[in-house]
């Protein structure tokens, strides 16, 4: 009894101590707090990404001391991409340190939806790259949220202008069928109304098909796509549901190559239970894959001393990795950017928000950074928070994923005006007067 | 009067217009069902032998899925995995049994279920804890190639599960009703007090019956994690053997196999015919529609024991 005591007691010295140290971080460090999900049943897209996002962090710290001498501190908060814990996590973390949380990234879209309004009230900017709420481009109603380098609506358009290259011409998309396979959720649903209007325009046909989650069988969603003989198939799934879509695809003996996934759909994750299978499987991305760019090298050898294998078990240059890797860097350009105007010293979350609406990310300053090639140059504005940044089809190749098609710009002319709708009666839905953007400084 | 039109008239007809695709969704469903069949009956060995609802089931597949896989990963030839991982599942039965179970015998039932409830949260964090959180590819050597018969599409891998389980359902069989054990398991799923009255060892059954559950879980997760890969939604499979379990009993091995092909083949007619005409993704509801109208005609299910007691 006095033994199971004891037990118990050291247990909870060595929690209370760890939990210590996991907090430290000082007033003079640039503080930024990581929802992460290494945990549960999204884990294996979770835990690339945060290793992505920390490595480049530690390698900030390592090779440059931080950013313009400013240590990062960060802080992880395990939230098992579940929106509740989410939030939670959001709570605790966001006023840490003097100058509270600098910028949140929430890693999902419920999680995202849920901080919106929290984020204004509280001063702390909302970067969901690639996800969350489309409408949140319009930074005019949405000043705190920001959605670069660019949005699902815009990834479903520019994906019906790749497969109007693949048809020889916009024009030759009449009468063709495209099946869209989609998580059965808001994050699935998002860009069914561009898809939509855009089958007025250009004549396709197209049918819905929803899988519930976690879309662990879906055999009767394919036996629907083996008699609609679709000619494109459009994938928007998540967890499980991309492996088990891609082997299904296959056992029909669909065409791997007019198989395209979005970003959430293009992991190795995705593609490695299918083995030989995937093969010719395409998805749409922002970014490279491949640890063959020169921050690469640099990670290598300041985090990583050289050491390949550990480089590796920690998914070094995996799709979702680069990710996280290019998540960072935009966080800490924004850094840069704010502390340009104020200083070099902890910025503060309303301090960030300046730097990411002012962030100019231009190609030469990818170069320095050593991702030349690695993604498109982006730039924010007052008004255009998703920065209209261009897509990338890659394909899976067995071994690894490869570009597939040059860059490809999404249909801003269709795109724009349905942000600026959906934000105009969001704002009127929530009284939001907004932003002239003339008048920002 | 459309809707009623959708929902009435034009699944019929979409049948008769392609009776060999609705043969094909049958297949389909048959063979799917057989994959619920598979998780379902791990459910049904240990309620029968022991009453209690275990709740751990569905993580038990992913547990066993992780070790096999994590095993051949480590460079173990799949042969020598397979019987390793047969024995950690034996060896997990009898820490269950004296750890969990023996402490809590004479407990009420819903104690014991919230102690499986227990052994999920700590099986899922030991499993991770092992073998790492990622997607693992699980190669067994069974050819998963889908070729034509007349028309209609079959998948080989689906058709070699169902085998597996059509096996698995024999041996069973026969270790229930021709084997020393079975007589005895299928005591103390009668009556506790009367079997231990007669030398059964109530302890012995319990590791007996949560090993074979165990063997069970990793035959289902192969099969399964050979369709998805292994990864930790594997446990989330035993949502889908729920309404299999309504329909077919809790204490029937028959039961499990009937209700898992009602099920599957329902589902996939469901979603193919009328879920169009309703928004799709009709099909994990409609599972529980097709075993709740079951049960008010069969409260104990298809096969299952009524219960008659005096009040």
């Amino acid at each position: 009894m006095a033994l199971n005591r004891l037990s118990f007691a050291a247990l909870g010295a060595a929690l209370a101590v760890t939990g210590m140290v996991a907090l430290e971080a000082r007033a003079a460090d640039q503080y930024i707090p990581l929802l992460v999900y290494r945990t549960g049943p999204y884990a294996p897209s979770g835990i690339p990404s945060a290793n992505g996002f920390v490595d480049y962090f530690k390698l900030l710290n390592a090779r440059d001391k931080g950013v313009n001498g400013v240590t990062i501190a960060w802080e992880e908060c395990e939230m098992q991409y579940d929106t509740k814990l989410g939030v939670e996590c959001y709570e605790r973390l966001k006023k840490k340190t003097e100058t509270g949380a600098s910028l949140v990234n929430p890693y999902s879209t419920g999680i995202t939806y849920a901080l919106i309004p929290k984020a204004g009230v509280d001063k702390v900017p909302l970067h969901s790259m690639g996800y969350g709420n489309t409408a949140a481009a319009d930074g005019r109603v949405f000043p705190w949220t920001f959605n670069f380098p660019t949005t699902y609506w815009s990834q479903a358009s520019a994906k019906i202008k790749y497969i109007g290259q693949r048809e020889g011409g916009m024009d030759k998309l009449k009468d063709k069928k495209l099946v869209y396979v989609y998580h059965n959720s808001p994050y699935g649903k998002e860009p069914i109304p561009t898809l939509e209007i855009l089958a007025q325009k250009y004549g396709y046909q197209l049918t819905l098909l929803p899988v519930d989650h976690p879309g662990q069988e879906q055999k009767a969603v394919w036996l629907q796509v083996r008699r609609i003989q679709p000619d494109w198939v459009f994938l928007w799934g998540w967890g499980v549901m991309n492996q088990v879509a891609v082997k299904e695809a296959a056992s029909i003996n669909f065409p791997m190559d007019r198989f395209i996934g979005n970003w959430w759909s293009g992991t190795e994750t995705d593609v490695v239970p299918a083995g030989d299978a995937a093969k010719g499987y395409l998805s749409a991305t922002f970014h490279a894959s491949g640890d063959g760019f020169p921050a690469h090298k640099e990670l290598l050898k300041h985090v990583y001393n050289g050491d390949v294998a550990a480089a590796k078990k920690n998914n070094y240059g995996e799709a979702l990795y680069n990710r996280g890797l290019i998540n960072a860097v935009y966080n800490v350009e924004a850094i840069r950017v704010a502390m340009k105007k104020f200083g070099n010293k902890p910025m503060n979350g309303e301090q960030v928000r300046w730097g990411l609406e002012n962030l100019n990310l231009t190609a030469e300053r990818l170069k320095e950074i050593g991702l030349e090639g690695f993604t498109k140059p982006i730039k924010v504005t007052c008004e255009d928070h998703e920065g209209n940044g261009p897509i990338i089809i890659q394909q899976w190749d067995g071994k690894a994923w490869k570009f597939a098609s040059d860059w490809i710009e999404p249909m801003r002319d269709v795109i724009r005006p349905l942000i600026e709708a959906e934000a105009a009666k969001f704002a009127k839905e929530n009284n939001i007067t907004p932003r002239d953007c003339s008048k920002e400084g | 009067m459309d809707i009623l039109g959708a929902l009435l008239l034009k699944p019929f007809a979409d049948i008769g217009g392609s009776p060999l695709f609705f043969l094909e969704v049958v297949i389909g469903g048959v063979l799917t069902g057989v994959m619920y069949s598979l998780v379902a009956l791990g459910f049904v060995l240990i309620f029968k032998a022991s009453g209690v609802f275990n709740f751990a089931q569905g993580v038990m597949v992913l547990f066993s899925a992780l070790t096999l896989v994590g095993l051949m990963e480590l460079g173990v030839p799949i042969w020598l995995a397979l019987i390793a991982t047969i024995l950690v599942m034996i060896a997990l039965a009898f820490a269950i049994e004296r750890l969990v179970l023996r402490p809590l015998v004479n407990q009420a039932e819903i104690t014991l279920f919230m102690a499986t409830i227990g052994l999920t949260f700590f099986l899922e964090g030991f499993g991770e804890l092992l073998w790492g959180a990622n997607v693992k590819k699980l190669d067994i050597g069974i050819p998963d190639r889908s070729f034509d018969v007349g028309g209609i599409l079959v998948n080989e891998f689906e058709l070699f599960a169902a085998g597996i389980a059509a096996l698995l359902v024999a041996v069973l069989a026969v270790l229930f009703q021709r084997t020393k054990i079975g007589r005895a398991l299928r005591a103390v799923a009668d009556d506790h007090q009367a079997a231990l009255s007669v030398g059964i060892s109530l302890t012995s059954i319990w590791v007996i019956v949560w090993a074979v559950a165990g063997i069970v879980a990793l035959v289902a997760g192969v099969m399964w994690g050979g369709k998805s890969g292994v990864q930790f939604s594997l446990s989330l499979i035993a949502l889908k053997s729920l309404p299999v379990l309504i329909l077919g009993g809790l204490t029937s091995v028959p039961g499990a196999i009937v209700g898992g092909l009602v099920i599957g083949v329902g589902e996939k007619i469901a979603e193919v015919y009328w879920g169009p005409y309703i928004g799709g993704a009709i099909e994990n509801w409609f599972a529980y529609m097709i075993a709740v109208a079951f049960l008010l005609f069969r409260p104990q299910g298809l096969f299952g024991e009524r219960i008659i007691e005096r009040v």
